[in-house]
């Protein structure tokens, strides 16, 4: 069943000195119970695809195309509406987990504030609801706790309290804006288990957002690939990194150092990522492509199946690879989470 | 390597913070000493890349400017080239300091905005050589920046009109314009994307290699760590854990936090990354102000046993030599 279907989705910023183009004519959807990673550098458009979800960009954005919901058009909903939709059905967690909590409350009240606003509840028992999340995100001596400031929690407990806040309504899909890129690695494998193992108890959709291609291919169903504002590359997770199509996604994978890899130089793609004030008429990537064309220079490609639910933005033609060999894992690979998303 | 002789021998290094004193009343509250780095000697041979990892508050960047005589309450022995830097009175560091560079982690913050690119690489020239004319230097700032993959006609621009990744080229070219014997490089690549990342990195080994530079590579990102660097050393909470060979320590970890920390680092590929075993550690670090009596991994270690918590292991050597590990029971 498709949760969250977005189609055509655009938004750009007026700034002072011109109209930013942010994203630009992206689409998929997310199957209930999936997760999605989506991936880019900074500046990319990957946050502000999903802020654009939960109507939180800043006011000097314009956003047009279709974000449906549960079938529900989310796009110009008052502020009101959002707000039943915010945490009910849509939770988020962002990137720093210090400054999205309010250092002047305690996290008692942070957590019980949500559940009295949004299912009105009683003092009390929005508090013992709290506690029984902060056991639920593994937080230990959570009745203790729960009456702590957020300064008086470590970086990877206060992300714990944050995935508890935003799963307190039993919201039906969560969004996560690099949620571990603050942390330190050991406490980063910490919340990824965390989260694992919190989708499976409660089946709920995650859309993850990351520049780390590790997260992804440990946690992801299905992986979108995004540069200078648009979808460069839609598909499984295994795909993507086992055939990738995109010469955007071809590089960046030769461009990270891989534990089990030996060589001795490092694959680096040449030039920096477009300025988005003043973006390219053509493909984003066109620039730094060792393949592009002046084709690709003159118009960006439009999105095109390949086989399965894969989506490229390409001119390139691209025939799949043989494997060498069948993914000897391959029952580990099909997620508990079961269903999955298909991008229509 | 090792029958040459160290280009820096760190013998004993320990830095103390003087924290404020705690307490309602300041001046009946206990005084606070925060130890950032605790008893780390290490030896680093010319043209040897030493990779330091360690999570945040591991005291990798206190090590470095500690190494570089840039902060107080340092005791031990930072030799340089034979010579003891700590003590020395800051004109002769200054002087010492020469050929001994750093490539700091904000590649935009670390650059004076008011300066344009070719001031900011002349800088270090104009203090070290004052006798130098305005064109010999004008030479070499614009060789330099053809080095590190800068073009000659930027000469006159300023750091906002560069993108981060040409910002730390900016950065690592100040570094080599003095012609440094090692360079530190604290966090170098953390703050870029990944695709500028690889660019930065292949520059440094470049040039490493083809001047025969020594470096000390800080980072967080094990991955890259293993990748550049011949040698790794382990930090935790101030103290050294394990030094090794950085193909042996990747293959093989034997201190229970190196091999967390290395089975928590995700893999770019979904069989591996999901197939693999990952040790979680369980809490979080403990306050360096108030640190464990015995071994300093004791309250997150799987192996902590009583001797554990009692006396702190030694920095022993095993494996014929090639590799040091303190820990009781590796």
């Amino acid at each position: 069943m498709t949760l969250l279907q977005v189609e055509n989705l655009s938004v750009s910023f007026s700034t002072p000195e011109g109209s930013v183009k942010a994203v630009s004519g992206l689409s998929y959807s997310v199957e209930k119970g999936a997760t999605l990673g989506i991936v880019g550098e900074s500046g990319s458009g990957k946050s502000q695809s999903v802020f654009a979800i939960l109507g939180l960009l800043a006011s000097n954005a314009h956003v047009s195309g279709s974000i449906k919901f549960n079938g529900r058009e989310l796009i110009g909903l008052s502020e009101q509406e959002l707000n039943r939709i915010r945490s009910k059905e849509i939770g988020i967690i962002f990137q720093d987990p210090m400054t999205s909590l309010n250092p002047f409350m305690r996290v008692s009240d942070q957590l019980s504030e949500v559940l009295m606003h949004h299912k009105g509840m009683s003092k009390k028992d929005a508090l013992n609801e709290a506690i029984r999340m902060l056991d639920a995100v593994r937080i230990p001596q959570a009745r203790e706790r729960v009456n702590m400031y957020p300064h008086e929690f470590s970086g990877g407990m206060r992300q714990r309290v944050m995935i508890a806040m935003s799963l307190l309504c039993n919201p039906q899909m969560l969004i996560a804006d690099e949620p571990t890129t603050a942390l330190d690695v050991t406490v980063q494998a910490q919340i990824m288990h965390l989260l694992r193992e919190l989708q499976r108890e409660l089946s709920i959709s995650i859309v993850l957002i990351t520049h780390d291609l590790g997260i992804v291919a440990g946690a992801c169903d299905h992986t979108m690939i995004m540069y200078g504002g648009r979808m460069m590359e839609y598909g499984s997770t295994l795909d993507i990194f086992k055939m990738p199509s995109h010469p955007y996604t071809q590089g960046l994978l030769k461009a990270i150092p891989r534990p089990d890899d030996e060589s001795d130089e490092l694959y680096s793609i040449p030039g920096n990522p477009p300025n988005l004030l003043n973006p390219p008429t053509g493909c984003p990537f066109a620039e730094r492509c060792c393949e592009a064309s002046e084709q690709c220079e003159a118009r960006a490609p439009a999105l095109e199946a390949l086989s399965g639910s894969r989506l490229r933005a390409c001119y390139k033609p691209w025939t799949p690879p043989h494997r060498k060999e069948p993914p000897a894992a391959g029952a580990r690979l099909e997620l508990e989470a079961g269903v999955r998303g298909d991008v229509l | 390597m090792s029958s040459a002789n160290p280009i820096l021998r760190v013998q004993d290094l320990c830095v103390r913070f003087d924290l404020p004193r705690g307490g309602v009343w300041p001046w009946r509250g206990e005084a606070l000493q925060l130890k950032a780095v605790n008893h780390i000697s290490f030896d680093l041979y010319p043209g040897e890349i030493l990779g330091i990892v360690g999570e945040s508050g591991c005291g990798k960047s206190t090590l470095a400017r500690a190494i570089l005589g840039m902060l107080q309450n340092v005791q031990g022995k930072v030799v340089w080239q034979g010579e003891d830097m700590l003590g020395l009175s800051p004109s002769q560091l200054r002087k010492r300091r020469q050929k001994l560079q750093m490539v700091f982690q904000d590649p935009i913050a670390s650059l004076s905005p008011r300066m344009t690119v070719g001031e900011i690489i002349a800088e270090p020239l104009k203090t070290h050589y004052p006798e130098m004319s305005s064109a010999e230097r004008e030479a070499k700032v614009v060789s330099i920046m053809e080095t590190v993959g800068l073009h000659a006609n930027q000469v006159n621009r300023y750091p906002h009109e560069f993108s981060g990744g040409q910002c730390q080229r900016v950065g690592i070219a100040r570094a080599l314009v003095l012609e440094p014997d090692l360079i530190i490089c604290d966090e170098p690549v953390s703050a870029l994307d990944v695709s500028i990342q690889a660019q930065i990195v292949n520059l440094l080994k470049k040039l490493q290699r083809e001047l025969g530079l020594s470096l000390i590579f800080i980072a967080h990102d094990l991955n890259l760590v293993k990748y550049i660097s011949d040698r790794v050393m382990v930090l935790y909470l101030g103290h050294v854990m394990e030094v090794a060979n950085s193909r042996d320590l990747y293959r093989e970890p034997l201190h229970p936090y190196s091999k967390a920390l290395i089975s928590a680092v995700p893999i770019p590929d979904p069989e591996l990354e999901r197939g693999k075993d990952v040790l979680l550690l369980e809490g979080d670090l403990p306050s360096p102000i108030n640190p464990p009596l015995g071994c300093p991994f004791v309250t997150r270690c799987p192996m902590a046993t009583q001797v554990c918590e009692e006396t702190k292991p030694e920095l022993r050597e095993v494996a014929d030599g090639q590799r040091r590990v303190a820990c009781h029971h590796a």
